[in-house]
């Protein structure tokens, strides 16, 4: 949690983020992780949205993350809007262990694409990792992210025993194919959160950043965003340096 | 904070007719329902129905509407449901400067000379009928095999007539040195040791009681694929002290605290056929008793909740604990939401749209099985503090209001530091309590950290529309540091770290505003210092009885205040620190408690002594109270003791409630 500007002041920009995903997929534990680096096991639901913040530190600046952690059950859909809005990034989180989560996760992107900003940078992450046990590689998306946890074993996914129920290759063939980021992450082990937000922070297209003003001084949920940016989709590669977490 | 209002609201609050108004009771001697053909759980259900009809009579007496007192009518026979459900309380916040309130000044309060000299046949007229033993047993489940009869005798002897005299309105000084020690000497006499009370605890052993509240809060096992466990699991599910089963009226499951739907089904379909069977003869079933069972029933609408419960407590306690969890329901979809989903489908299965509230729901339950003062009582704690500092805190509330706010809170470990409103709009009891449910029992939204934009329904409030509430919970070592950056091992700091800013709002897209409101309101509070008067207020805890009246023998007391809808009470510690020392002291108040408002005739003051402790329940139009002591006590000295509690209180009436608060 130390990140507190080692180096010079560094420019600093706010960033709007929003998670998505169906009930119990792991939203709060990852950003539990993200945050305080700690993570829960029952965790409880979420009740309607989480607000937290979080600094990351890139070499050309710092990200300050502030992140809508939206509550997953089914009652609580109609209220996503408000929170995606005007987000510049989305992390639609899924569990590797239950394909019904990837299919929730594809509906959100499709909404995301219909309603959200043009610009916005959207993460499609497989949470729960740790459950996979021996045999698939996390960091599929980045042939040259440096892993994050030990004994990664990167090989051809297979077969296996272990509690996946999604294919690495089925969600990031569809990753591919939207033009998202993504990601295979254990909020229980840590594995790859940092990543998440990091590759989030690079493929923020510098120009929809705002000074820390900018996002973080709004005094109303639906405010309007003025310039929006359409770059496209969000460029995968970036650099590698670590949040600060 | 303003008086009319609250008369207003407690006479013809929004949820009060709902809950009072008796459903007419036809004088049909119900037959044995002939569907009803399931085995053992069946059969003393049957044996008990018989009983019925005449308590569901009796309680249709109860109209509001001729007798506006608050104790009702003439002495039914048992426990009828009572208007003590905290949705018939008034608003919290409320503040009566004079307690001139019409439903106050009922038949009951103007006799306060009559001297109570019936006790004792009071209390076996007033338990179930079928029940008895549960009125004797007072904390245990089993009296069959727990009770002496040493206890038993003793616990009779002490409803005897008692010789207190009420002097005129003087309620104050009517205790203090009337009473004979009468009950102690029959006690000695029994062969009762009064040694080394200190280290004694108030209540018999009851090993029974003692194993099956140890457990009671255990996860019943699955069933296996093979229904091999299913007896055990049946055991087990028997032998929890408490249920609550909440069905829609179709009999479809909605919620049940233990087991899971197959285990529950059997039982709700035969609850369901029971209620079925006496709406067919357009009855209404409330409440029934198999063995040392009681289960109250409560029908709102598309919803049948039942409570089944072995300890100590009445139908109207009962139902005000269904009432909450009626409340959480609407909180999460408001009443017309439910209503239409119903009307859709009356098959609809609701468990969808309540996905993910069930901890709240058991949160409540098991609040109420380690029982809850605040639900007893049907009103709120506050932090003790100086009415200056309150003040203070309640001037930076007003001064930083922002323009969408309907309520604003603030809480500290649990209790009501102060609160900021619309003149127009009280606070409602019971809508606080699913709050405080929510962010210190259920605990998802603390756990979480950050801060939280939370829609919720408050039912008391208005159970058609959702409100936004803006949570931010407080460190108060450090309160500017948001507490999305406080390291989660901070968490370990306990009720100190407990504090929370709650804004309410109708607004849907505010929380931004509020939170700028919440950052402007902790600064100013740092800087007038409220910030560390409430950190010393939180540290300094409940004071324990000693410290209230030196050398006072009390062990333990609750004292409501009527007006402001606000209790007080001191420290749990040091002798009822466990949960099951709590338990017992919460059932004893239950029992007291039942005892003052089962009876609409004249009681203001009852008495009552087991083998082991001595106890109090004392009614005026300004407060309740409600004590006990180790049974060495003399009565005179009891008495004595509430009297200073008494004096206590109005003393620092100011500090331990919140009067007036902050209203714009
Ligand atoms: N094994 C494992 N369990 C996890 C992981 N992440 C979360 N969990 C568990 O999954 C459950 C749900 O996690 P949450 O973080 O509450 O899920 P959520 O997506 O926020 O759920 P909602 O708030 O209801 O939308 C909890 O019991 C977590 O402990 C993970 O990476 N590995
Ligand atoms: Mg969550």
């Amino acid at each position: 949690m130390a990140d507190s500007g080692a180096s010079q002041p560094k420019p600093s920009s706010s960033v709007k983020l929003v998670l998505l995903g169906e009930a119990a997929v792991g939203k709060s534990s990852l950003v539990m992780r993200f945050v305080n680096n700690d993570f829960q096991e029952n965790k409880e639901p979420t009740i309607g949205a989480a607000f937290l913040t979080q600094k990351c530190n890139l070499p050309s600046r710092t990200i300050k993350f502030e992140i809508w952690d939206t509550a997953g059950q089914e009652r609580f859909a109609s209220l996503a809007p408000m929170y995606y809005r005007n987000a510049q990034a989305a992390l639609v989180v899924y569990d590797i262990t239950k394909p019904s989560s990837l299919t929730k996760a594809q509906h959100w992107v499709a909404e995301l694409h219909r309603q959200a900003s043009p610009g916005i940078v959207i993460a499609l992450v497989g949470n729960k990792y740790d459950l996979a046990t021996e045999n698939d590689s996390a960091d599929v998306n980045d042939a040259d992210a440096v892993p994050a946890a030990e004994g990664e074993n990167p090989e051809e996914e297979e077969e296996s025993t272990d509690a996946r129920r999604v294919p690495t290759k089925t969600a990031k063939g569809y990753a591919d194919e939207e033009g998202l980021l993504f990601f295979e992450t254990s909020a229980k082990t840590g594995q790859n959160v940092a990543e998440v937000f990091t590759a989030i922070a690079n493929a923020i297209p510098e120009t929809s950043l705002k000074g820390p003003r900018g996002v973080g001084g709004q005094t109303n949920l639906g405010r309007q965003e003025d310039a929006r940016v359409n770059l496209g989709s969000a460029r995968p590669e970036g650099a590698k340096e670590g949040c600060a977490c | 904070m303003d008086e009319t209002d609250n008369a207003e609201r407690n006479a013809a609050g929004p949820m009060n007719g709902a809950a009072a108004s008796p459903v007419p009771s036809p004088k049909i001697s119900p037959k044995k329902p002939d569907a009803v053909e399931q085995q053992d759980f069946v059969n003393p259900t049957l044996n008990i129905i018989q009983t019925l009809s005449r308590k569901t009579s009796t309680s249709a007496l109860s109209t509001r509407t001729t007798l506006p007192s608050r104790e009702g009518t003439p002495p039914p026979l048992p426990p009828r449901p009572m208007n003590l459900a905290f949705l018939d309380s008034r608003p919290s916040t409320s503040h009566s400067v004079a307690p001139s309130r019409p439903q106050l000044v009922s038949k009951a309060t103007t006799q306060l000379s009559y001297t109570n000299t019936q006790t004792h046949n009071d209390l076996r007229d007033d338990s179930p009928s079928s029940g008895a033993s549960r009125a004797r047993n007072f904390f245990g489940l089993n009296v069959r095999s727990t009770a002496s009869d040493a206890d038993d005798s003793a616990s009779v002897k002490s409803y005897a007539p008692t010789t207190i005299e009420v002097g005129g309105g003087d309620s104050e000084s009517t205790l203090a040195g009337i009473m004979d020690d009468h009950e102690k000497s029959v006690l000695q006499s029994l062969g009762h040791k009064f040694s080394d009370q200190e280290a004694e605890s108030l209540f018999p052993n009851d090993p029974n009681f003692e194993s099956a509240f140890d457990r009671e809060f255990d996860e019943i096992e699955g069933m296996a694929s093979d229904g091999s466990n299913e007896e055990q699991i049946m055991l087990q599910w028997r032998a929890k002290l408490k249920h609550f089963l909440i069905l829609s009226s179709a009999g479809k499951p909605i919620y049940s605290r233990h087991g899971d739907d197959q285990l529950v089904t059997n039982y709700i379909g035969v609850i369901q056929t029971i209620i079925s069977f006496y709406q067919s003869q357009n009855d209404t079933l409330k409440g029934f008793t198999a063995g040392d069972v009681r289960f109250v029933i409560s029908s709102r609408g598309p919803l049948n909740l039942v409570a089944i419960s072995r300890l100590p407590e009445s139908d109207a306690q009962l139902r005000g604990q269904l009432d909450a969890l009626y409340m959480q329901i609407l909180s999460t979809l408001t009443l017309p939401s439910m209503e239409r989903m119903f009307a859709a489908r009356a098959n609809y299965d609701l468990r969808r749209p309540l996905q993910g509230t069930e901890t709240l729901l058991s949160a409540l339950s098991d609040g109420f099985t380690r029982g809850s003062p605040s639900t007893l009582l049907s009103a709120l704690e506050c932090l003790k503090l100086r009415k200056t500092h309150r003040q203070a805190i309640n001037k930076t509330l007003l001064s930083t209001r922002s323009e969408n706010l309907l309520y604003g809170l603030i809480v500290a470990s649990g209790k009501l530091v102060s609160v900021v409103r619309p003149k127009k709009h009280s606070l409602h009891p019971g809508d606080l309590h699913l709050i405080f449910n929510m962010l210190f029992e259920a605990g998802s939204v603390k756990a979480g950290g950050g801060e939280n934009w939370i829609p919720l329904c408050l039912p008391g409030f208005n159970n058609t529309g959702y409100l936004y509430m803006y949570v931010s919970f407080l460190n108060l070592e450090d309160p500017t540091t948001p507490v999305a950056e406080r390291p989660k091992s901070r968490e370990g700091g306990g009720a100190a770290d407990e504090v929370a800013i709650l804004l309410i709002s109708p607004n849907k897209e505010g929380f931004f505003e509020l939170r700028a409101m919440r950052d402007q309101l902790v600064d100013q509070l740092q800087k007038n210092s409220s910030i560390s008067r409430i950190r010393e207020a939180v540290k300094a805890g409940r004071p324990r009885c000693t410290d209230i009246v030196p050398g006072s023998p009390l062990r333990h007391f609750l004292y409501k205040s009527r007006g402001n809808v606000q209790f007080t009470m001191p420290a749990w510690e040091p002798y009822f620190e466990s949960p099951l020392e709590r338990r017992r002291l919460m059932s004893l108040y239950n029992t007291l408690h039942t005892q003052l408002h089962a009876k609409p005739t004249s009681l203001k003051i009852h008495h009552q002594t087991s083998a082991t402790n001595i106890s109090l329940a004392w009614s005026t139009p300004l407060f309740e109270l409600y004590a006990v002591a180790p049974v060495a006590t003399s009565r005179a000295a009891l008495a004595q003791s509430a009297n200073k509690i008494v004096q206590w209180v109005r003393r620092e009436e100011e500090r331990v409630f919140i009067i007036g608060g902050a209203v714009f």
